[in-house]
């Protein structure tokens, strides 16, 4: 009945609408295809009131602009349509719009007012995707407007928003370059932002617009390291290339010692210790390399390629070898770069040289790149199993794959020098191959071969010389009779002979090969003019008349030359000089040599050429620039509260007088700076652990997760044991909490609610939190007594949370002298003495790494004490004061007795457990 | 970033258009269709291209190329990975990745293609994302929409893309919830004339197929983790579990995802379960050859050895082969000079032989070399790795789900010279 309705609207509506009910099992275009249909009947569907026929006739007009097919006549009927309540026929002239409007610019401009509305939408989505389409009308005339809608929706509350004036930037820039000032300010702002999802595209931005000025990444680098991991992986290869480049300006070449020449002056500089921030960056790239997305893990490798210290970069091989495993596409590319690669750094990929063995099915190209990868791959060591695959390689039926693995034998015996005898036999075999072009290659790989040790060899150059008569290769021919002119004196019997073959076949030769007839000629003309004058004449008049100005142009200097005349100069007397210099043996390189100065993974470097819009990789500084440079002041808002001030003190107390190093690294992050050095390491997610840091003031402090943001809708709550008397209640360990709320929305009135405790312990609660803006974090302290037990705190805090405190928490530290202490261990044996031997973890046979983590496991203070063999801790449980005591000595080889004197048994077993752990680890 | 898309069928024919900034002429083109002439195979075509004006990175999938057209600096790999993305979502949206595919769905693909790249940079590229905004098309649907003028287009608008999780939509309902993990591993090998291995390794893949309502967070353990050598991840799985306690610790997407690939170790030897005798040889005198292959099980594990096949490419001038299979059927193609037998299960009772003589072109002389064989074969409920899963648990949701995980080992890249 719908259908019988419609077939009054209209004539085509008519038609299409049988169509449709006809074929129910069709798909979309099923029937698009089997009427085509004009375009004034389209003009007429899209002016109708129904959204059906419209969208069918949008459909077809986006299935023409697919094809290729010109539909811009059309276009006044379709923008008309750009405000229709159907999301689809919207969508698609949207698709239509971007795609005519720099064409009929005029008419476009009808539709800018829907865009202008859709901006101011309420909905975040659609006020991006009006963002989205107006930026990409290429229209010169609404620069103005984009420009302000870029900036508007730079500062809009949702991150979605952001992103795409983010991806605004670009197209606006190619639009009208002379926007570059004002975007360069947006690009400013959106860096700054704190969502994983600008990130990217923001970088992307920069990349495009304005990638020379590096100073706009100073105060978001650590940023950019820490919110890494969690942006999408595009994204990711972005932000890591440029930071690549960005590394390499501020930082010091962690390889500076490599070179030798270097060392000397090193010697008199201070000795190379890596930024913090270089650290930092390679951290947090290194999980990167697990990801599944072949260009996240190049950028990764590049990245080590170009910035790690040598020892390190080792890591990026087994990654790159797994990519071997995915389409040959991406073989290709990443081939190409381990080729790169293996000349600089051989070692890393020696252990995967079966990874590089080739297939009957490879395809030539990657058959060719493996090869490459092979040889650059071969030493001393590992040539013969290399040598015996190639062997297999040469009856390969892909004869270009053959041509390859002779010219990559001939490479291998110059490089090492004990195969090159090897080599040579196996390719003089090779020139009774029943193939010609096999044939051919070896002779050209034999002739660089024999330059190196001619004497040895002149009954191959004999070999070689029968060969004329057979080979066509033009290039092999020229390379045989290149051979037997320079080498004529080993072979003074045939040279002539093959000069008086070649005199006669002169006019059929090719123009190289004649070139080397001439050359030949010569230089039996001076060493043996008796028997080859005539012939070298003749070869000369014949010379004379060829049809190739090059040929004629070699024989009349040659002729000038060596024949003396009353005319000739004084130069025909060194003729033989000339001709039969010594010359150098050509070096076989890699055509992969020296191509790292492009950086790695870039199209440039695949090209071996710049492309447009290549940035240099610069070299290393020879003086690092002021790192502090990207220190970011923390907001107040994000500082712990009161006890903050007295943070450094305390920890200045109980760690400086033995641990001199550590409270160095934390003064520097409790002075206010977002320091990269400890962060990163804790925590999954790097974004809350970015201002956490600057929380925690030592970096002994461990942190623990009670709600992830996901569980928690958004809102994030990590808490440590900052390890400072509690101040309203002493018999409580203290409890700081970090909330951040990841949500777009704010989070309202934070609060403990429903707490569940075991008997006997006992809760303060922190100050209700009103409210969390998006994007913020707060802190606050609450006080639990544990009753001295590892028993959880449970409560509310809008979702269901626990507290678990580690044994080594429930205490705090008392100060001892020697004397004390071994009184109070006198009256704390038998039960209360628990003894374990185990064997110290090997980085951790100093006095100094024991210390740092007994410390770590446990709120405890050293004893000072006359032995370096014997360490000594002490505090008193929170609750009830009881003494805990630790001793460690240390005797040969890590072999180390601990011994923990407590009361409280449980502690005291529990304790042991713990810092047994810690040593052994 | 990415200028321009070509769709260009096996015979050359551009089928599809998308430009994300100012159009460009298709007879950009002509520098690959150069390219492609000169390449033998269309496998052997470069895939980056150098043009006076543009940059020309293809990928073939299937039999069609993706021809990108790029104009500036931008990491290839970046580019073949994204082509290849897109491909994936045709053949996750259609079933299908072929030239009649994409015609009949024309205006789909062009919305996804749309929705993919913003200005040549990727936007969307997670299959639940796009799958909230575009549709895809089932029979049913595009009947019902050619009838009421419905749409492809999702009227919800996209949440995901908005979210810290992006390939998980929210929102997931099911009434039976199930979870399936299939362990594949893969057995890449060269084995030389005698049968000695010269390499072989060993890549595992875990494709899972998620059906769980809500969000759930689940964990997937193993008994012998050491076994994992080198792995790579869905972005869902969280690294720094698998870093401290080697468990996979991840919030899935709805529905089919891999989770992970790995590689096992290098040091630990391979299990072949094939061994191959093979005789071929051409004479020197009179236009023919002989072919003998034998193939019997080595290291199965107790095993069935299914799917067994082995494929030869024979050199130019092998005309016809006249060969008996002792078991199963084989075919040679005289164009391409594949010849294929299909063996299907083994028996270890009853090896199965293929011999007979091979005829030569006369005149051509004999070929230098033996070609290789090729052989596919599958085990199921086999790991030949020995990896074990030893348990998934889930939190976060109350609901039991239903679990499940299947092992199959495969045949990768397994080569037996000759």
């Amino acid at each position: 009945r719908y259908s019988l309705h419609l077939l009054f609207e209209a004539p085509i509506s008519q038609c299409v609408l049988i169509a449709c009910s006809e074929n129910d099992i069709s798909s979309e275009m099923f029937f698009l295809s089997i009427l085509p249909l004009r375009h004034d009947d389209l003009k007429e569907m899209l002016d109708s009131n129904k959204d059906s026929l419209k969208l069918e006739a949008m459909k077809r007009i986006v299935a023409m602009i697919a094809r290729g097919k010109n539909a811009s006549d059309l276009f006044p009927a379709v923008v008309k349509n750009v405000a229709c309540k159907n999301i689809e026929v919207k969508k698609l002239v949207y698709v239509y719009l971007v795609r005519y409007a720099e064409e009929q610019q005029d008419l476009a401009l009808l539709s800018i007012s829907t865009f202008q509305r859709g901006l101011k939408d309420p909905n975040q989505l659609i006020r991006a995707s009006a963002l989205r389409v107006l930026s990409s009308i290429r229209v010169t005339i609404i620069v103005p407007i984009m420009m302000l809608a870029i900036k508007e929706a730079a500062s809009d509350m949702s991150p979605y928003v952001r992103k795409t004036a983010a991806h605004a930037i670009p197209k606006l820039y190619s639009l009208d370059p002379e926007q570059k000032d004002q975007l360069i300010e947006v690009i400013e702002k959106l860096l700054a932002d704190k969502t994983t999802l600008v990130a990217g595209s923001v970088v992307m931005a920069f990349e495009e617009v304005c990638p020379e000025r590096i100073d706009l990444i100073h105060k978001n680098y650590r940023k950019l390291c820490n919110l890494l991991i969690d942006v999408e992986e595009w994204g990711q290869v972005v932000i890591i290339n440029m930071l690549t480049r960005y590394a390499r300006t501020q930082f010091l070449n962690p390889n500076i010692n490599e070179k030798k020449a270097e060392a000397m002056a090193m010697a008199k500089r201070k000795p190379y210790v890596m930024d913090p921030d270089h650290r930092l960056l390679l951290r947090n790239t290194k999980p990167l390399l697990q990801s599944r997305n072949a260009a996240v893990v190049m950028a990764v490798a590049q990245l080590y390629f170009h910035l790690a210290p040598k020892a390190e970069v080792g890591v990026i091989a087994k990654a790159l070898v797994r990519l071997l495993r995915s389409h040959s596409e991406v073989q290709y590319v990443v081939l190409q770069n381990v080729a790169t690669m293996t000349i600089k750094r051989r070692g890393m990929f020696e252990p995967y040289l079966k990874s590089f063995y080739i297939r009957s099915t490879d395809p030539t190209q990657i058959k060719v790149l493996k090869l490459e990868v092979l040889t650059n791959l071969a030493n001393e060591t590992n040539i013969s199993t290399i040598l015996r695959e190639f062997q297999t390689y040469i009856k390969s039926m892909d004869k270009d794959f053959v041509a390859a693995t002779i010219q990559a034998i001939g490479r291998c015996a110059t490089n090492i020098g004990e195969v090159r005898d090897t080599c040579l036999n196996g390719l003089v075999q090779l020139l009774s191959n029943r193939d010609e072009l096999v044939v051919a290659e070896s002779v050209v790989v034999i002739k660089k071969l024999l330059q190196m040790q001619p004497e040895k060899h002149s009954d191959i150059i004999k070999h070689m010389a029968k060969l004329t008569d057979n080979i066509q290769v033009p290039m092999a021919r020229a390379s045989i009779l290149w051979l037997i002119g320079e080498y004529c004196e080993h072979v003074p019997k045939i040279a002539p002979d093959v000069l008086r073959k070649m005199a006669k076949s002169f006019t059929n030769e090719e123009d190289i090969v004649k070139l080397q007839i001439i050359n030949l000629a010569a230089k039996l003309y001076l060493t043996n003019s008796k028997q080859t004058k005539l012939l070298t004449q003749y070869v000369l008049n014949l010379a004379k008349y060829d049809q190739n100005y090059d040929i004629r142009d070699r024989a009349r200097f040659i002729r000038q030359l060596i024949v003396p005349t009353e005319k000739s100069g004084a130069l025909s007397k060194y003729a033989k000089k000339l001709f039969l210099a010594l010359k150098p043996a050509p070096v076989l390189e890699s055509p992969f040599k020296d191509r790292d100065h492009f950086q790695l993974g870039s199209l440039s470097h695949l090209l071996n050429a710049k492309a447009g819009g290549y940035q240099e990789l610069p070299d290393w500084p020879e003086a690092a620039p002021d790192p502090s440079v990207r220190n970011v002041e923390v907001k107040e808002s994000v500082r712990c509260d009161t006890q903050c001030g007295s943070d450094n003190l305390i920890c200045q107390t109980f760690l400086s007088p033995f641990d001199s190093d550590l409270f160095s690294t934390e003064s520097d992050s409790a002075s206010g700076s977002e320091s990269g050095s400890g962060s990163g390491e804790e925590s999954g997610s790097g974004s809350q652990m970015l201002s956490f840091s600057t929380i925690a003031p030592s970096s002994t402090v461990k942190s623990y997760e009670l709600l992830h943001r996901i569980t928690g809708e958004g809102l994030s709550v990590e808490y440590c044991f900052s390890r400072q008397p509690f101040s309203s209640d002493a018999n409580m360990v203290a409890v700081q909490m970090q909330f951040t709320n990841n949500s777009t929305s704010e989070t309202k009135s934070l609060h403990m609610e429903d707490v569940k405790l075991q008997s006997g312990m006992r809760v303060k609660e922190f100050a209700e939190i009103e409210s969390l803006p998006a994007g913020e974090s707060a802190t606050a302290v609450m006080g639990i007594d544990f009753c001295d037990s590892t028993q959880a705190a449970n409560f509310q805090l809008k979702f269901f949370v626990s507290i678990q405190p580690p044994v080594g928490e429930l205490m705090q530290p008392v100060f001892l002298t020697e004397n004390e202490f071994k009184k109070e261990q006198g009256q704390l044996m038998g039960m209360n003495e628990i003894t374990e031997k185990l064997t110290l973890d090997i980085k951790c046979r100093n006095e100094h790494a024991i210390v740092q983590r007994v410390t770590t496991t446990a709120n405890l203070s050293r004893v000072p004490c006359g032995s370096d063999k014997e360490c000594r801790f002490a505090g008193r449980t929170v609750t009830s004061g009881s003494l805990v005591l630790v001793t460690v000595v240390t005797k040969d080889e890590g072999a180390t007795q601990l011994t923990v004197n407590c009361e409280k048994m449980v502690i005291g077993t529990m304790l042991v457990k713990d810092i047994l752990l810690a040593l052994t680890q | 970033m990415i200028h321009s898309l070509f769709l260009i069928n096996q015979s050359g024919d551009i089928f599809l258009e998308k430009h994300w900034k100012s159009v460009i002429g298709r007879s950009v083109c002509d520098y690959f269709f150069e390219a492609k002439e000169k390449a033998v195979d269309p496998e052997n075509v470069a895939p980056v291209l150098q043009t006076p004006h543009h940059y020309l990175i293809s990928i073939l999938r299937g039999k069609l190329f993706f021809l990108s057209v790029i104009q500036t600096e931008v990491p290839p790999l970046f580019v073949i990975e994204f082509l290849h993305r897109v491909a994936d979502t045709f053949q996750d949206y259609f079933g299908d990745c072929s030239e009649g595919v994409i015609k009949d769905n024309l205006v789909t693909v062009y919305e996804l293609l749309e929705e993919m790249l913003d200005n040549g940079f990727p936007l969307a590229t997670e299959s639940n994302v796009l799958k909230e905004m575009i549709r895809p098309p089932t029979i049913l649907r595009s009947v019902v929409n050619t009838l009421t003028g419905g749409s492809n287009v999702g009227d919800t608008l996209p949440t995901g893309q908005l979210s810290n999780i992006p390939w998980r939509r929210a929102g997931v309902k099911y009434t039976n919830n199930e979870a399936y993990f299939d362990v594949i591993e893969e057995i890449d090998a060269i084995l030389d004339k005698s049968g000695t291995t010269v390499c072989a390794e060993i890549q595992g893949v875990i494709e899972a197929c998620v059906r769980l309502t809500g969000m759930p967070d689940l964990t997937l353990s193993f008994m012998n983790p050491r076994l994992l050598d080198d792995v790579s991840f869905h972005p869902c799985v969280r690294f720094k579990r698998w870093e401290s306690e080697r468990v996979l610790s991840f919030i899935p997407p709805d529905g089919n995802f891999t989770l992970m690939t790995y590689h096992v170790s290098s040091q630990n030897l391979v299990a072949i379960p094939v061994y191959v005798k093979q005789n071929i040889s051409f004479f020197e005198t009179g236009p023919c050859g002989r072919l003998d292959i034998t193939i019997g099980p080595k290291q199965t594990m107790g095993k069935t050895v299914e799917g067994l096949m082995v494929t030869i490419h024979m050199p130019k001038a092998v005309l016809s082969a006249n060969l008996t299979a002792t078991q199963g059927n084989y075919s040679y193609d005289l164009a391409t000079k594949v010849l294929v037998w299909d063996i299907g299960k083994l028996n270890p009772q009853k090896l199965p032989n293929l011999r007979g003589s091979l005829s030569m072109q006369a005149g051509v002389p004999r070929p230098e070399e033996n070609p290789s064989l090729n052989i596919e074969l599958k085990i199921q409920q086999l790991a030949i790795s020995g990896l074990k899963v030893s348990r998934l648990d889930m939190y976060g949701e109350k609901y039991k789900p239903f679990k499940g995980v299947k092992y199959v080992t495969k045949a990768g890249k397994f080569q037996v010279r000759t």
